[in-house]
């Protein structure tokens, strides 16, 4: 993150701007194609666990075998026969009525699905079509991740920017940096300049996941299974690796909830600007 | 005092902004066309010369033992073919049933149950991937289908393996066939199937005689399989794509 020169200076009552170069053309352009690739392939992933909305543990799984995760319908006693949805962890079942198992369609319509039309691309159920955009969007993913992979090796982001420093992982520094974000007392200054150890374990974190996700895909396909059974031993079975991509999907999902609320937080123009031409206001100390 | 709200920085920053979000909208606009699906059909060509070059050498599919099986396999698509013709072959046990070899062969042949069971035999247990999502492990006794090919002597412009069916998927759809390439015809795991599980194959898994081409999914395990045919291309059969589900929309190539 270099520091660049401020000659924009507001109004003379305020103190200088201080503007700094905060990410890399390599940064920026990658971030906004995988923000893309992840949203079609979550929605084209919604679209294909529609086809058999059941997650299993193991090499196999079907109708007959015990469902770890499930999204289904019933008419439950006492409403008139009406449909319900529900979806079931384990051995904890909710009702999603609305939004798992049952929902409406954009005319307003009932109908039994696992996954709400609104959530997936095509809205309507069309598995062929969803795996098309799945496996397109899946070879565009895979590519720009090896393009930010390599970039951010070579200019330094990943070990300059996103491994945390001894110190940062140390208890103490860590627990310090929960209670900001608990006060959502955020960085000003110098030290908003970089990131914080939150905020790094979060982006490495979701760069596990990605990786997670695209071997877990792999694992799924009973071609690359040939080629790399060694594959389905690290994941424990194709049905697992299915489990697994689904709920690595998952966890991306909330990492961007929390993302985009710390974008609000923090100023959502300073911070999207910075994601588009690079350049980051810096947040002035507060006077006190 | 004087603030200028609109420096030139900041309007270049909004032209920016305002070119990203149009840009933005077109291509989601161009991403709903119908000619879009067309570019998105492009990545089936990209993995097929992916896992090609990553199976060169012909690896196996994982096989596994009978602990390992599934305790109920799931049958799909058909399981009862409708029509005179199949309930007749169910009365007399498939006796008056033939498999036709035939296309671009020197030597077109048909072939009974007993002259299926007379050539070499391969056992395998292998799980079977639905395109929905699901697996189910079985065991699939038959005949290699590149052993049969080479007794029918394929002709120099043989490319395409197309398994005729027995069975509508639905009413009026036309018979289910699919296809593979020579590359996975002649792999030693795609069997022409008789038994499942060491018995006679069931109905509703595709009695008499299935397909299994392990390293695909299921759609291209064809049921119910009647006839051969050796073509240079699947243009002309069926709506051209390769296969019942092809024509609706899948990949030729499922190995994904």
């Amino acid at each position: 993150m270099t520091e660049i020169a401020s000659p924009d200076t507001g109004s003379r009552s305020q103190a200088p701007r201080e503007i700094i170069y905060r990410h890399r053309v390599v940064t920026r352009l990658t971030h906004w194609v995988n923000a893309l690739c992840f949203t079609l392939l979550l929605m084209s992933g919604l679209q294909i666990l529609n086809a058999h909305p059941a997650l299993y543990w193991g090499q196999f799984g079907a109708d007959d075998d015990h469902a770890f995760i499930e999204f289904f319908a019933a008419r439950p006693d006492g409403r008139d026969g009406k449909l319900a949805g529900f979806t079931r962890i384990g051995p904890l079942t909710i009702e999603t009525t609305g939004l798992f198992g049952v929902s409406n369609d954009s005319d307003g319509d009932v109908r039994v699905i696992a996954m709400p039309g609104w959530a997936t691309i095509p809205a309507n159920r069309d598995l062929a079509t969803g795996r098309r955009w799945h496996f397109f969007f899946a070879w565009l993913f895979v590519i720009n991740g090896l393009v930010y992979v390599a970039g951010s090796l070579i200019n330094g982001h990943l070990r300059r920017d996103l491994l945390p420093e001894r110190r940062e992982l140390s208890p103490r520094h860590i627990l310090h940096d929960i209670w900001n974000h608990v006060r959502l007392k955020l960085p000003k200054g110098d030290e908003a300049k970089r990131y914080n150890v939150l905020q790094k374990g979060a982006y490495l974190g979701v760069g596990v996941l990605l990786i997670l996700m695209v071997m877990t895909g792999l694992t799924m396909s009973p071609g690359m299974n040939a080629s790399a059974p060694w594959m389905l031993d690290l994941f424990g079975g194709r049905q697992s690796a299915r489990t697994i991509h689904f709920l690595a999907a998952s966890a991306t999902v909330a990492f961007i909830v929390v993302h985009l609320a710390m974008v609000l937080l923090a100023g959502p123009i300073n911070e999207i600007r910075s994601m588009i031409t690079g350049r980051f206001v810096v947040p002035p100390e507060d006077k006190s | 005092m004087t603030r200028k709200l609109l420096t030139r920085r900041s309007l270049l920053n909004l032209g920016a902004t305002a070119a990203i979000a149009g840009v933005g909208y077109a291509g989601f606009r161009a991403m709903s066309a119908p000619g879009f699906l067309g570019v998105l059909e492009s990545a089936e060509y990209a993995t097929l010369n992916a896992q090609r070059a990553l199976l060169s050498n012909q690896p196996l599919a994982r096989e596994f033992s009978p602990s390992d099986m599934s305790p109920v396999f799931k049958a799909n698509g058909t399981t009862m073919p409708g029509g005179v013709a199949y309930q007749e072959f169910l009365a007399n046990n498939f006796s008056s049933w033939r498999l036709r070899i035939d296309g671009l062969v020197a030597n077109p042949m048909s072939l009974s149950m007993a002259d299926l069971k007379r050539q070499p035999q391969r056992t395998q247990i292998t799980r079977h991937d639905c395109v929905e999502g699901w697996s189910a492990i079985g065991k699939w006794t038959g005949v290699p289908l590149g052993h049969i090919l080479e007794q029918a002597q394929l002709a120099p412009n043989a490319r395409y393996v197309v398994f005729h069916c027995l069975d509508d998927v639905y009413e009026d759809s036309g018979r289910y066939y699919e296809s593979v390439d020579l590359f996975d015809a002649f792999h030693p795991q795609t069997i022409l199937a008789h038994s499942m599980n060491d018995q006679a194959l069931p109905v509703a898994h595709g009695a008499p005689l299935r397909l299994r081409v392990e390293r695909q999914l299921g759609y291209k395990h064809a049921k119910y399989v009647t006839r051969i045919e050796v073509v240079d291309n699947y243009a002309n059969v069926g709506q051209g794509r390769g296969g019942f589900w092809e024509d609706r929309g899948y990949e030729w190539y499922a190995g994904i």
